[in-house]
């Protein structure tokens, strides 16, 4: 099990490594210099010139590229071109939004998808399964926003529940922070949820299709006892795959939501500093995000050992 | 009275029937087998005594267990039922424990989902168990789980879950049918010492004569759904009244007449081969290390020679066929078909290639499902520079068909229209397309009921009278080796131990290896 962990581990920092490399380089190729979109079109060229040394635009790529990766290191992230603000406390500030709410969404929709997925295992082919299936089919097939609007419609208009919208921050207590992710997390959750059940259905069923559930039920099982001791664990395995997929899904990929719900996210300060060229923005939070799903591969694959024997001992 | 009565079982599901008004009895301590071929309703008989028959199957008469119809019982009391009065063994060990839950753990459920006890108390049973079934703890630990285990001992902790609490009747589903020989005897010789210490009754599903014939104290037969006869083993060898019982026996030990074949002439040489598999790294700077799983082989296979290869599984003969036929390349030695390497430079050799086919075991996975007879059959003409088309390529298809019993008209069907039998065929109409020089059989007949696994047998023979077929089979299965083959290799860890004249390796084997599997191999009783 430790070595197993070892190698994940090394294989983490190899892939950060090889990631920082791509993310630097392409966003470097790609057109648009940062200095002469700062200054308009009718910059003088002298003007570009001088705030391309002031940006350090005019060093050598490489140069550029260690000690943005060293920078990194040290928790320094650079100045963002246009806000002329440490990049690093401008996507702390966005993460404390973005990470809740994602670990929020993800919560919620394990608590829904489980049973649901477990439920309409156990009762294949009868009513209870194709409501359920049913019911995550639509929830697969409607896109967040629209449920995003939907909750604020029912809840934070007619009801006045919830607020339609914008953050509290955290300094106002944990839970006024909640309240206000709450509608968003559900509004994400939902379809994930739904795929995720799907996902947890169809693991069960082939599970429920092994010669060792026959074996157990040989033993005076009953279904149920059968499916929660010896089917759930084994299904485990695709479903964790798909928990992560989420996961890095919902740390970035709630532009549309935080759009809605006017929340101050990472994936706005992607969008917002795309536009405006503001490279080391991006390649910081690009990084971030890549750093994330790295990581998030990493816990998934020792969740994996944790889940199966056979895998401990794989190298 | 007995401990088992089942009378006029009848079953069906939806409108198919699968059992017609069964009716037989085990006694305490009796040991009982129901033989048939696929389809028999051997194995539904066995599920409807545990009520783990299929949601929609509807079952009628009774099911006596002391006195007790199981069939109205209701399955909440099924399940208190099994496991505690019922033990069962299915037939693929690999496969028929959790691989994620420890041995002791799985031994230990049986226990305790039956009897309330501290879980100290079930794990000191647990451990009995295993110890009883040949499971000691120094060796195998509560803690180890499934997959470090192989076959024979995974079959040693289902049997142990079965027995934990000692059941009253024990139901055996091709306990040993995934087994090797050796692996089987000792299996077999298990059950029986179990049944005569605990005095349980066993019922025991198989489709061998041969393994229940001197093990099983009453022998059923069945057929399409129906018993056909049954009796006292000695009794019902030495009369089977029934006509399919003498057949099925008879096609258990079914003889073939080889043709003589012509004089020795060598066509494949294996010189020294040696087949070396990396080893997964275990430190990153040390070599990673290697597993040599042929070590040095050397055989001759004459033009027009049938040559066996037995084995136990993991000896190697596998990945020797694979190096044989060029799939794989070698760490040592050469194969020389007819004096040409198969294996040259980087790739295999297509000028050698051609002139060898294969027939696999499974007739279910070797075709594509979405692709017709006449396809399937021309598949190895795409080793040739120019393969025949039109008129040409039709009259290679009704050839090849005919020559293995089917008709022409069968060249525009899809694959899941046939038997299993008849698949076999067309595996052997599509190795023998190209003409190939040397044919591999690999567990070829395997798979096949005993009067199918005949027929191809004899079609084997007829193939050798007409096209003066070379090949090497390659099987588990002694007594197929011993019929259909003039010499033997006999193969164990990677290395052949013993090769000569077939009838006198089986008649008289030097090698204690091969004198352990023949004395393990089940033989049926001598008639009369």
């Amino acid at each position: 099990m430790l070595r197993y962990s070892l190698k994940r581990l090394i294989s983490l920092v190899l892939s950060l490594a090889v990631a920082s490399l791509v993310i630097f380089f392409v966003i470097e190729i790609a057109p648009g210099d940062p200095a002469s979109f700062m200054l308009g079109l009718n910059a003088q060229p002298d003007t570009v010139a001088a705030l391309r040394s002031e940006l350090g635009l005019d060093v050598p790529k490489i140069e550029r590229y260690l000690s943005w990766v060293g920078g990194m290191l040290h928790g320094d992230f650079g100045t963002s071109y246009t806000y002329r603000t440490p990049v690093a406390q401008m996507v702390a500030d966005r993460l404390w939004v973005s990470l809740p709410l994602a670990l929020y969404a993800l919560g919620l929709s394990t608590l829904i998808a489980f049973p649901a997925g477990i439920y309409a295992a156990a009762r294949r082919g009868k009513p209870g399964d194709m409501a359920v299936m049913g019911a995550t089919q639509l929830g697969v097939a409607i896109p967040n926003f629209w449920f995003a609007m939907m909750l604020v419609l029912v809840f934070a208009i007619n009801l006045r529940w919830f607020g339609a919208g914008g953050f509290a921050g955290w300094d106002k207590g944990f839970w006024a922070g909640i309240h206000s992710l709450t509608l968003p997390a559900i509004a994400l959750a939902l379809p994930q949820a739904a795929i995720l059940a799907r996902v947890m259905r169809s693991a069960l069923l082939d599970i429920l299709g092994e010669d060792f559930m026959r074996t157990a039920r040989a033993k005076g099982l009953s279904r149920r006892q059968a499916l929660w001791r010896h089917a759930v664990r084994n299904a485990m395995i695709p479903v964790l795959t798909i928990i992560g997929l989420q996961f890095s899904f919902l740390l970035a990929g709630a532009i549309i939501i935080e759009q809605v719900f006017y929340l101050p996210g990472l994936g706005r300060l992607v969008f917002q500093a795309i536009s405006a060229r503001d490279l080391i923005v991006v390649e910081s939070v690009v990084m971030l995000l890549v750093f994330a799903v790295i990581a998030v591969n990493f816990l998934v694959d020792l969740a994996y050992a944790a889940v199966d024997p056979r895998l401990r001992q794989r190298t | 009275m007995s401990l088992l009565d089942i009378r006029n079982l009848s079953l069906r599901i939806g409108d198919v029937e699968i059992l017609r008004d069964v009716s037989f009895s085990v006694a305490p301590g009796e040991i009982v087998a129901v033989t048939g071929e696929s389809g028999s309703g051997k194995s539904m008989t066995a599920l409807g005594v545990m009520g783990l028959l299929p949601d929609r199957a509807e079952a009628s008469g009774e099911i006596l267990l002391e006195g007790q119809d199981l069939l109205t019982r209701t399955e909440a009391q099924m399940c208190a039922t099994r496991g505690r009065d019922i033990g069962m063994v299915f037939q693929e060990p690999m496969t028929a424990l959790n691989p994620v839950k420890t041995i002791g753990d799985q031994v230990m459920e049986t226990i305790l989902i039956h009897k309330a006890m501290p879980k100290d108390e079930a794990r000191a049973r647990a451990r009995e168990m295993l110890d009883r079934v040949g499971l000691p703890e120094d060796r195998f630990p509560l803690s180890r789980f499934p997959h470090e285990l192989s076959g024979g001992q995974r079959q040693r902790v289902v049997i142990a879950m079965a027995i934990a609490l000692r059941p009253k009747l024990l139901i055996a589903d091709e306990p040993t049918t995934a087994l090797d020989v050796t692996t089987q005897a000792q299996i077999l010789d298990l059950l029986q010492s179990l049944v005569a210490d605990f005095g349980m009754g066993l019922l025991m599903i198989t489709h061998d004569l041969a393994v229940v014939s001197d093990m099983a104290d009453r022998i059923v037969v069945m057929r399409h759904g129906e018993l056909v006869e049954e009796g006292p083993t000695r009794e019902l060898f030495r009369n089977m009244s029934h006509p399919y019982t003498r057949m099925l026996f008879e096609a258990s030990g079914h003889q073939v007449q080889l043709p003589e074949p012509p004089a020795a002439e060598p066509l494949l040489e294996v010189k020294g081969a040696i087949r070396d598999y990396r080893l997964p790294r275990r430190h990153v700077f040390r070599d990673p290390g290697h597993h040599r799983a042929v070590k040095g082989v050397s055989f001759t296979l004459n033009r027009g020679e049938r040559l066996g290869l037995v084995g136990e599984s993991g000896c190697g003969k596998s990945t020797l066929t694979r190096a044989i036929l060029g799939l794989e390349p070698l760490q040592g030695g050469e194969i020389l078909l007819d004096g040409k390497p198969v294996w040259s430079g980087h790739r295999p050799d297509p000028d050698v290639r051609r002139r060898m086919q294969v027939v696999f075991q499974d007739p279910f996975g070797s075709f594509n499902p979405r692709h017709r007879v006449d396809r399937l059959v021309t598949e190895p003409f795409h080793l040739l520079d120019t393969p025949p088309t039109g008129a040409a390529r039709d009259k290679a298809i009704a050839e090849s068909l005919e020559a293995v019993g089917l008709k022409a008209s069968d060249a525009k069907k899809y694959i899941h229209e046939f038997s299993g039998g008849q698949r076999q065929r067309i595996a052997i109409a599509r190795a023998l397309i190209i003409r190939p020089e040397l044919i591999l059989f690999d567990e070829a007949v395997s798979a096949l009921d005993v009067s199918v696994r005949a027929q191809i047998l004899d079609l084997l023979v007829e193939l050798c009278a007409a096209y003066q077929l070379s090949y090497l089979f390659i099987s588990h299965d002694l007594s197929v080796v011993r019929t259909v083959t003039d010499r033997v290799l006999v193969m164990q860890s990677g290395e052949i131990v013993e090769a000569g004249e077939t009838e006198q390796v089986f008649t008289s084997p030097r090698h204690p290896y091969t004198q352990t599997l023949i004395a393990a191999a089940p033989t049926l009783p001598a008639l009369g």
